[in-house]
């Protein structure tokens, strides 16, 4: 029995075990101080943690890891290029962009909230594939729209040819606005204590978030929709108002990465940000059905550690630095995948237990 | 308050048809305030559309509503969702459980109706973001379970409960609704233990004590004598007594049930067919099955199946029958050991199974037994060409469809079991329900089997239609010898086309008797050990 335990504990935890140990063995080799470690792994926090935080909605309503999270990422761009145009830096900047994200995200999050229950049980592959098709708008818009339509002033930020957005919009003038505001460093190690706090105000809410009545809904629409149903609770507009939420916090998120950042690569920065966010969120502990804010502190801190030491520690050992590139890529797909599987099984091994219950009724029968 | 001598339901003439299908033929009964009522009745009586009636679920509406008059307290309602119903002081207990899993009882119990604080933000964003009174709804949750009278753990799990506590559980939800009036209870205790059972039907005297009406559904008929005031006994879509509970016994209740056509000859099968079956050898013997299909689990069944018989397999809904073909051709997880012509059958693998010339028409025509979209000759063939390799030819190492071989044997089953189609290449999902199903036996006839499992072969097809599959089945057995095993819940049906017929109750072999038996002995194996 007590063996059992820490067999279930070993397969549950799995993922997160793995990346310790990877962990342990890449950081040696990749022979860098503790202190640059915990100054890196601090940047990449409050650089990712937000982004990561607005995964925990859907998976509290059942539907599954949001790739539509991207969706926020594409609103906070088009927010930022705006601000950028308008020439509005620093801290009104950014909270200019977050206000202007908020109406794309919402409209954006209603979109794909609404596809998504049409495509019920299909949530995962069918945000992943809202972000091929909003991705395609994006590029429209930002490409060929921003310029002859929508106004844009300033010639920085254009291609030469007289439309649409540079691949690579600067936003110096805003770089670290936020995390250097109210910034300490101990032992010279910076630490963004506003950063932080906003992370910090976002759990708190998740936390209160869940005691309340919306998110009693979601989370019994997210165990078992037909009962939630025949109880009254509105199915369709709750899961419509998970995914609008996880859009709307992608979208401050996003702001919140970009301003840490220091620019904007116009057309990619959406393009990987919510496989790495869900990735993240994995190796820190969660599935499909679950997920805590505690997976999302853990798992960002393992996952960016092994990013920071891979290319070290291959430098070291195959003498070519290309292998954390390749192995973030790898590990990300690798993790989900590993993720969907472990989901699967568990499912089937629940409905196998069943059966070995039967049996075993029926040799106790027999025995008496 | 109420007026004195209205009582607090009265249906009136309750007629309901499905597509032209009679289901209900003017339902009367009225019932006071705390009374209890025990309905009963076989499968198929009607038991369970009338309480969807009463219940207004959206499938009446969907099918053409009902005629007759539901009247509480004297005046006549319409619900058009159930949320009218239970506006109106009705509570229904399904037999499948609607709790979510991972709440506790007593969240599950004010489930959307939990008591809240108001919020800041709620003044902003609307009242979904009000926060949970725990205090509340912890004591809301206790009130109802000291009203039910049974005791389970409000702070526990549904997932970690027994299945009974679970059943408590959806009873105390409905308790705890304050203008409930009446209680619908369908099957509550088909899932308890004895000791469960004692409990509900205690906390059902104290329900009715404190004024509450209940309407109590089971097939366990001495719970009914023990707890309730009047009992009505339905069959074929009509209340075919309506009695004081005192004046009456399990045996007449079952008579009552079961009772049609008592007078009328069973089947009469060619006696010599009858005894040559009894006298030849076990062709395929079940030892120990036990299958895990959702909501038709079997425990323990060991059962022997004669060369050259057909055999019935009846019972009441839910109760395994339909688990024992699924279980033995390998559609669903099972264990035990079963043997077919002296030879072991693998479980849990269907292709062994074939190729052992065993075959079955599921009792799920659209998902299991038809390729829908297909036509005919595809749905006819298909089997036995990849059982059977039947149906190719052979061109070098490439096997290509025989598209001749498949029209003709086609229109042979098409001829035989006079199946109504515009040609052989029509679709399945065109054909009539009776047609559908002609069409199942003929793709398990095309195999040409040594043993073959019918289920439910007349479920939802007409009395025209049903008339011939039957015969089509008595036929394929009696002509070439192949060995029928045909489970149904209907009697009467099994007891015209059968030799034996074994009743399953509660996931067991209950009995097995001659179809010439009396109609009550069958009805009493079928309630003997339902759980």
């Amino acid at each position: 029995m007590k063996q059992n335990k820490v067999l279930n504990f070993l397969l549950n935890n799995m993922v997160p075990i793995m990346f310790i140990i990877i962990c342990a063995v890449l950081i040696p080799l990749s022979g860098f101080s503790a202190g640059y470690l915990l100054n890196e792994i601090i940047t990449r926090m409050g650089r990712n943690t937000f982004l990561v935080l607005c995964l925990l909605f859907p998976i509290m309503s059942g539907m599954g890891l949001n790739f539509g999270m991207t969706l926020g990422a594409m609103a906070a761009e088009i927010a930022i290029i705006f601000v950028a145009d308008w020439q509005i830096w620093g801290l009104p900047g950014i909270v200019l962009a977050v206000i202007l994200s908020l109406p794309i995200s919402v409209a954006l999050g209603w979109l794909c909230g609404t596809i998504m229950n049409m495509a019920i049980g299909r949530e995962m592959i069918t945000g992943y594939i809202m972000n091929f098709f909003i991705g395609g708008w994006y590029q429209l818009v930002v490409l060929f729209m921003m310029g002859p339509i929508i106004p844009i002033v300033h010639s920085s930020i254009k291609l030469p040819r007289g439309y649409g957005i540079r691949n690579t919009v600067s936003l110096l003038n805003m770089r670290q606005t936020l995390d250097d505001l109210l910034a300490i460093r101990i032992g010279g190690i910076k630490i963004p204590v506003l950063t932080f706090l906003l992370i910090g105000l976002l759990c708190l809410f998740i936390v209160w978030f869940r005691r309340t009545k919306l998110g009693q809904d979601m989370r019994a629409v997210g165990q078992d929709m037909n009962v939630a149903r025949d109880a009254g609770i509105k199915v369709e507009r709750t899961r419509i108002i998970s995914i609008i939420m996880s859009t709307v916090f992608a979208g401050f998120g996003m702001v919140i990465y970009l301003q840490n950042m220091g620019n904007l690569p116009t057309y990619t920065a959406h393009s990987q940000i919510g496989m790495f966010c869900i990735a993240a969120l994995l190796v820190g502990g969660a599935s499909v059905e679950k997920a805590s804010i505690s997976n999302a502190f853990l798992g960002v801190t393992l996952f960016h550690l092994m990013f920071i030491v891979a290319p070290a520690a291959g430098t070291e050992i195959i003498g070519d630095s290309m292998i954390g590139e390749y192995f973030r890529v790898f590990a990300s797909y690798g993790v989900i995948t590993l993720a969907l599987i472990m989901y699967e099984m568990k499912k089937r091994r629940s409905k196998g237990q069943a059966g070995q219950m039967l049996a075993q009724a029926q040799r106790e029968e027999e025995a008496s | 308050m109420e007026k004195q001598g209205t009582p607090l339901l009265q249906m009136q003439n309750i007629k309901k048809d499905f597509f032209g299908n009679q289901v209900l033929t003017d339902i009367n009964f009225t019932l006071g305030a705390g009374e209890v009522l025990g309905l009963c009745g076989e499968n198929g009586a009607g038991k369970s559309t009338l309480m969807k009636i009463l219940f207004g679920m959206d499938v009446i509406r969907e099918t053409g509503g009902y005629s007759g008059d539901v009247l509480i307290d004297g005046q006549k309602v319409t619900f058009n969702t159930p949320f009218d119903a239970l506006a109106a002081g009705i509570g229904m207990v399904h037999q499948e459980f609607s709790l979510i899993p991972g709440f506790t009882a007593a969240e599950n119990i004010v489930l959307n109706r939990e008591p809240v604080k108001k919020t800041l933000l709620s003044e902003v964003f609307g009242d979904r973001l009000n926060t949970l009174n725990y205090k509340a709804i912890a004591e809301t949750s206790a009130k109802a379970i000291e009203k039910m009278g049974v005791e389970i753990d409000a702070n526990m799990r549904i997932s970690d409960m027994p299945v009974g506590h679970k059943q408590f559980t959806e009873i105390a939800r409905e308790l705890s609704k304050d203008q409930l009036k009446l209680l619908i209870l369908d099957e509550p205790t088909a899932v308890l233990t004895e000791k469960e059972a004692a409990a509900l039907l205690d906390s059902i005297r104290k329900m009715s004590a404190q004024g509450i009406a209940v309407i109590f559904i089971t097939h366990r008929l001495h719970e009914i004598l023990s707890v309730c005031n009047k009992v009505v006994v339905m069959r074929d879509g009509y209340v075919v007594r309506d009695v004081p509970a005192e004046e009456t016994s399990v045996s007449d209740i079952t008579k009552w049930m079961v009772g049609r056509n008592v007078e009328a000859p069973a089947a009469a099968p060619d006696k010599q067919t009858a005894s040559a079956a009894s006298a030849g050898k076990a062709i395929l013997s079940i030892r120990n099955l036990w299958v895990d299909m959702p909501g038709e689990t079997v425990r323990n069944v060991t059962l022997d199946v004669q060369e050259g018989e057909i055999l019935g397999i009846g019972g009441l809904a839910g109760q395994g029958k339909l688990g024992i073909p699924n279980g033995v051709m390998g559609l669903y997880d099972a264990g035990g050991h079963v043997e077919f012509d002296g030879k072991e059958i693998p479980l849990n693998n269907p292709k062994a199974c074939l190729d052992a010339s065993l075959a079955f028409v599921s009792e799920d025509r659209r998902d299991v037994g038809l390729l829908l979209d297909e036509s005919l000759e595809w749905n006819i063939a298909f089997p036995a060409m990849q059982v059977q390799n039947k149906f190719l030819k052979h061109i070098g190492p490439i096997a290509l469809r025989d598209e001749k071989a498949i029209q003709e044997v086609t229109r042979k089953y098409i001829d035989e079991l006079m199946i109504k189609c515009t040609s052989s290449q029509q679709k399945a999902r065109e054909l009539s329900g009776g047609n559908q199903q002609k069409v199942c036996l003929a793709k398990a006839f095309a195999l040409e089997p040594k043993f073959l499992f019918v289920s439910e072969p007349t479920r939802g097809i007409d009395v025209g239609a049903k008339a011939l599959v039957l015969d089509a089945l008595k036929k394929f057995n009696r002509e070439r010898g192949v060995t029928v095993v045909m489970i149904s819940s209907e009697l009467e049906e099994l007891r015209q086309t059968c030799d034996r017929i074994a009743i399953v109750s509660g996931g067991r072999i209950a009995g097995i008797l001659p179809a010439s038996e009396s109609s009550e002995e069958f009805g009493m194996l079928m309630v003997s050990q339902v759980k």
